[in-house]
C-alpha cells in the first residue's frame, strides 16, 4: 500500500483545518448554502434525505487493518453503528452530524484517510480491479499508476470546478475489463509494447442517463507521458464541456458532440505542448511508487491445493460450495483471494457494522498481511490468504455472516442506497434487493443458475450500475409512484456492455415475479454450460420480452 | 477607489470594468483605465486606440484566449470574468495565458470571486482578485494561504512534487 510521507500528512492536516473553518463559517452564516455546497461536496459531504452523508475515499479500494478499525470507530461514535461500501469502492456513512464532520476528518487523517474529492464536479477517486496484484493475467500491477494519478488529481487547481463529476479507472488485464474502464470518463488500459509500459486511453464512457462506452483517444501513450495526456483531456473538457445542462455536462456528451476525431485533435494539441515538459514522469518516481506495492512476504514453501484444503473440501459441503464461489486463484502459488460477500439476505447490499469493520481488520491481520480491499460490487476481499488457512478463515467468516456463498450469483446484488437514504432517488433499491434475495433463497438452485449479475439503481444517476447488470433494474417515478424498468444483457464482466430495455416498467409488486419468469425462461432455454448472459446473447431479447409481459395483459 | 488583492496585498485600484451593454448604451468613456469585454475589444479597435486612458480586455467563459494572443505584449492586465464561482473555465484560461502565451502581466479574477477559490486561482496564474463587493476583502486574503503542500506543478513552480524532492 502507498505509505504517506510527511508532506502527504501535512496536506491532510491543512485540509482538515480548512474544512473546519469552512464549516464554522457556514454555521455562522458567513457562507451561503450555495457557496458551501461545492466545498462540502469536494469533501464528500452530501445533505441527504434524513441527515448528511459522508463519503470516505478508499483509493483504488485498498485498506489496511488500522484504517478498517478507524472506520469501525467512526460508525460507532458518529453514525448509527454501520457504514456502506459503495460501487466506487468508497465507504459511506449515512448519519453523521454536520458539525461533527471536521472531527471525523481529523480522525481519518490520523490513519492517512480523507474524503477529498469523493463528490462534486471534480476528479473523483481513482479505481481499479479489486484483484490488482493478485490476478495472474494482469500485465503489471495497476496500483502504482493509480496512486500517481491520485496525487495528480488531488487538489489539482485547474480542475476543481469542472462541468460535472469526473471518474478515472485503470485496468491491467488484457481483453477483460474488471475495472469497468469502458464506462468511465477516462479509462486507462495498461499495455506493453516492445517491453515498454504504456497506456491506451479511452474517454467519454459513462453510465447515468445516457450510457456510453468510451472511445480510444490515445492509442499508445508511453508511460512518462501519462499525466500530461490526462491533463490534456481534462483541459479540453474543462474548456468545452457543456455547463448549461447537467444532463449533458459529462465528457461523454462532449466527445459525442465534437466527434472522436475532433476531440482527439484538441487533446493532441494540448498534449503536444506539455509533452516532455515538467509533468513528465521520471523512472525514479515510478519505481518509488512500485515499491509501495511490492509483494507481501509470502510463504514461498506454500503450495497449491495443500492437504489441509483438499481434506476440508472433501468433508465439508458448505465449505466446498463457498470455496467454489468466493475463493479465487492467486498468482502466488499456495495463496488465494477470498471475497467476503456483504450480501446476506436482510442486509442492505454493501452495509457493514462497526463491529464487523473490527472483525474484518482482525481477519486481515491474521490471514492476509493486514490488508483488505473494497470492491465495486460492494463486497470486500482478503487478497492474500494461504490456502491451508482457507478452512479456518471460512469458519470465522461463516460465524460473522460474511461467508454467504453467493459471490457473483443472482443474490450477490449490487444496489445503490436508493430512496431509503438518497434524496436524488426516484425509488427504493434496498427493499427490491431484499425481496429478490428472499425469493431466491435456495442455495442449490442459485448455484445451479450460476453467475448472474443483477444491479439495481434507484434513479438515472445509475450508482447501482444497472446498465451493466446482466439483469438491470432501474427505479423510476411515475406520478409519485415507484416503478421499475428492467434491462437485459448489460455486462461488466469480461467486456463492458450497456443493457437493453425490456419494455414498459413494472409495479413494485411485479418485480420479483417478472425476475422469476426471466430466470425460468433461461433455465428452459439454456444449453449445457451456458450462463444467463450466454443464453440471452444467443436467443436475444424477444423471448424474454414475451415471457416477462405474458401475464401482464 | 475600490480595493483589490494584488500579489498578496490589498491595494487601491482604478480600473473600471464595463459590460458590452453599458458600452453600447453610453459609448466608450474617453478617459480612465477601462476593462472591456472581448466582443468590444475586437469590434472597436479604433475607438479604443483613440481613448486617452488605458484599455484592456476581459475574457468571459466561452471566449478563446487565442483571440488576444497577439495583443498580450501590450497589455498591462487581462481580466477573467467568473459569472458564477462554480464555472471553472477561467482557470484554464489563466493557465493558458501563462503557459502557452507566456503572459507576464497581471491576470485579474473578476465577478463571483470568493475566498475559498483563491488558493486554486493563484496556482493557475491569477495574481489579482477583485473580491465580490459584498464580501470582506481582508477576510478573503486568508484564502491565499490554505496549503503549504501541493502535488502538482503550477505557474509559480512548474515542477510536480516528484521533481521537487
Amino acid at each position: 500500500m502507498y505509505v504517506y510521507q510527511d508532506y502527504d500528512r501535512q496536506l491532510l492536516t491543512e485540509r482538515v483545518a480548512q474544512f473546519r473553518d469552512q464549516t464554522r463559517r457556514f454555521l455562522a452564516g458567513e457562507l451561503t448554502d450555495e457557496e458551501f455546497l461545492p466545498l462540502r461536496l469536494q469533501n464528500g459531504l452530501y445533505i441527504q434525505r434524513y441527515a448528511p452523508m459522508l463519503r470516505v475515499s478508499v483509493p483504488y479500494g485498498m485498506l489496511n487493518s488500522t484504517q478498517l478499525r478507524t472506520l469501525g470507530h467512526i460508525a460507532r461514535h458518529w453514525d448509527k453503528g454501520y457504514g456502506h461500501v459503495s460501487t466506487r469502492q468508497n465507504v459511506q456513512f449515512n448519519w453523521p452530524a454536520l458539525e461533527d464532520v471536521p472531527d471525523i476528518l481529523a480522525k481519518l487523517a490520523e490513519v492517512e484517510m480523507h474524503a477529498i474529492q469523493t463528490s462534486g464536479n471534480c476528479i473523483r477517486n481513482v479505481t481499479t480491479d479489486e484483484f490488482a496484484g493478485i490476478d495472474a493475467a494482469e500485465i503489471e500491477d495497476p496500483r502504482p499508476w493509480c496512486e500517481i494519478i491520485r496525487q495528480w488529481a488531488t487538489f489539482n487547481p485547474e480542475f476543481a470546478y469542472l462541468p460535472r463529476k469526473f471518474k478515472i479507472a485503470v485496468n491491467a488485464v488484457p481483453a477483460k475489463d474488471p475495472a469497468l474502464i469502458g464506462v468511465h470518463d477516462i479509462g486507462v488500459q495498461i499495455v506493453h509494447r516492445e517491453g515498454e509500459t504504456g497506456f491506451a486511453i479511452l474517454a467519454g464512457g459513462g453510465l447515468g442517463r445516457t450510457p456510453m462506452i468510451g472511445e480510444v483517444i490515445g492509442e499508445f501513450v508511453a508511460w512518462p507521458h501519462l499525466l500530461s495526456y490526462l491533463e490534456a483531456i481534462l483541459r479540453v473538457y474543462n474548456k468545452y464541456g457543456n455547463r448549461d445542462n447537467k444532463y449533458k455536462a459529462r465528457i461523454k456528451t462532449l466527445v459525442k458532440a465534437l466527434g472522436v476525431e475532433k476531440f482527439r485533435e484538441l487533446t493532441e494539441a494540448e498534449f503536444a505542448e506539455m509533452k516532455d515538459g515538467p509533468m513528465t514522469l521520471t523512472a525514479e518516481e515510478v519505481e518509488r511508487m512500485r515499491g509501495f506495492f511490492s509483494e507481501p512476504p509470502y510463504d514461498t514453501k506454500a503450495t497449491d491445493q495443500p492437504t489441509a484444503l483438499t481434506d476440508a473440501l472433501g468433508s465439508n459441503k458448505a465449505f466446498n460450495r463457498w470455496y467454489h464461489t468466493n475463493v479465487r486463484a492467486h498468482r502466488q502459488p499456495g495463496y488465494a483471494a477470498v471475497t467476503l460477500t456483504l450480501k446476506k439476505t436482510g442486509r442492505a447490499p454493501g452495509d457493514i457494522t462497526d463491529d464487523e469493520f473490527d472483525a474484518v481488520a482482525d481477519l486481515a491481520d491474521q490471514y492476509s498481511f493486514g490488508e483488505a480491499r473494497t470492491t465495486h460490487q460492494q463486497n470486500m476481499v482478503l487478497g492474500d490468504v494461504r490456502q491451508d488457512q482457507l478452512f479456518s478463515l471460512w469458519q470465522a467468516l461463516d460465524a460473522l455472516g460474511f461467508a454467504t456463498p453467493n459471490f457473483k450469483l443472482l443474490t450477490d446484488i449490487v444496489a445503490c442506497p436508493g430512496g431509503d437514504f438518497c434524496s436524488l432517488a426516484n425509488a427504493k433499491s434496498i427493499p427490491i434487493a431484499e425481496a429478490i434475495q428472499r425469493h431466491f433463497d435456495d442455495m442449490d438452485y442459485l448455484h445451479d443458475l450460476g453467475e448472474l449479475d443483477l444491479n439495481i439503481s434507484g434513479c438515472m444517476n445509475a450508482c447501482g450500475h444497472h446498465h451493466i447488470g446482466h439483469i438491470g433494474i432501474l427505479g423510476v417515478d411515475k406520478k409519485g409512484r415507484e416503478y421499475y424498468q428492467i434491462t437485459l444483457g448489460g455486462r461488466g464482466d469480461k467486456v463492458t456492455q450497456i443493457g437493453e430495455k425490456l419494455g414498459p416498467s413494472f409495479d413494485t409488486d411485479d418485480v420479483v415475479p417478472v425476475i422469476a419468469r426471466l430466470i425460468d425462461l433461461y433455465v428452459e432455454q439454456r444449453r449445457p454450460d451456458e450462463l444467463f448472459i450466454d443464453t440471452y446473447e444467443r436467443i436475444g431479447i424477444e423471448p424474454f420480452k414475451e415471457r416477462a409481459y405474458a401475464s401482464n395483459n | 477607489m475600490p480595493a483589490i488583492i494584488k500579489d498578496g496585498a490589498i491595494i487601491e485600484d482604478g480600473w473600471v470594468r464595463l459590460t458590452a451593454e453599458q458600452i453600447e448604451q453610453d459609448g466608450l468613456p474617453a478617459d480612465g483605465d477601462l476593462i472591456v469585454p472581448l466582443s468590444v475589444w475586437k469590434s472597436q479597435r479604433e475607438a479604443i486606440a483613440a481613448r486617452s486612458g488605458r484599455t484592456t480586455v476581459c475574457l468571459a467563459p466561452g471566449d478563446e484566449p487565442a483571440e488576444i494572443a497577439d495583443d498580450l505584449a501590450g497589455l498591462p492586465l487581462v481580466a477573467v470574468y467568473f459569472p458564477a464561482f462554480r464555472d471553472g473555465r477561467g482557470y484554464s484560461y489563466a493557465r493558458e495565458l501563462r503557459t502557452r502565451y507566456h503572459y507576464e502581466g497581471e491576470i485579474r479574477a473578476v465577478g463571483d470571486v470568493l475566498r475559498d477559490q483563491l488558493f486554486y486561482m493563484q496556482r493557475v496564474g491569477f495574481n489579482a482578485f477583485q473580491i465580490r463587493a459584498d464580501r470582506d476583502i481582508h477576510d478573503a486574503l486568508q484564502g491565499l494561504k490554505v496549503f503549504s503542500v501541493t502535488y502538482q506543478g503550477d505557474v509559480k513552480d512548474p515542477r510536480p512534487i516528484y521533481r521537487r524532492r
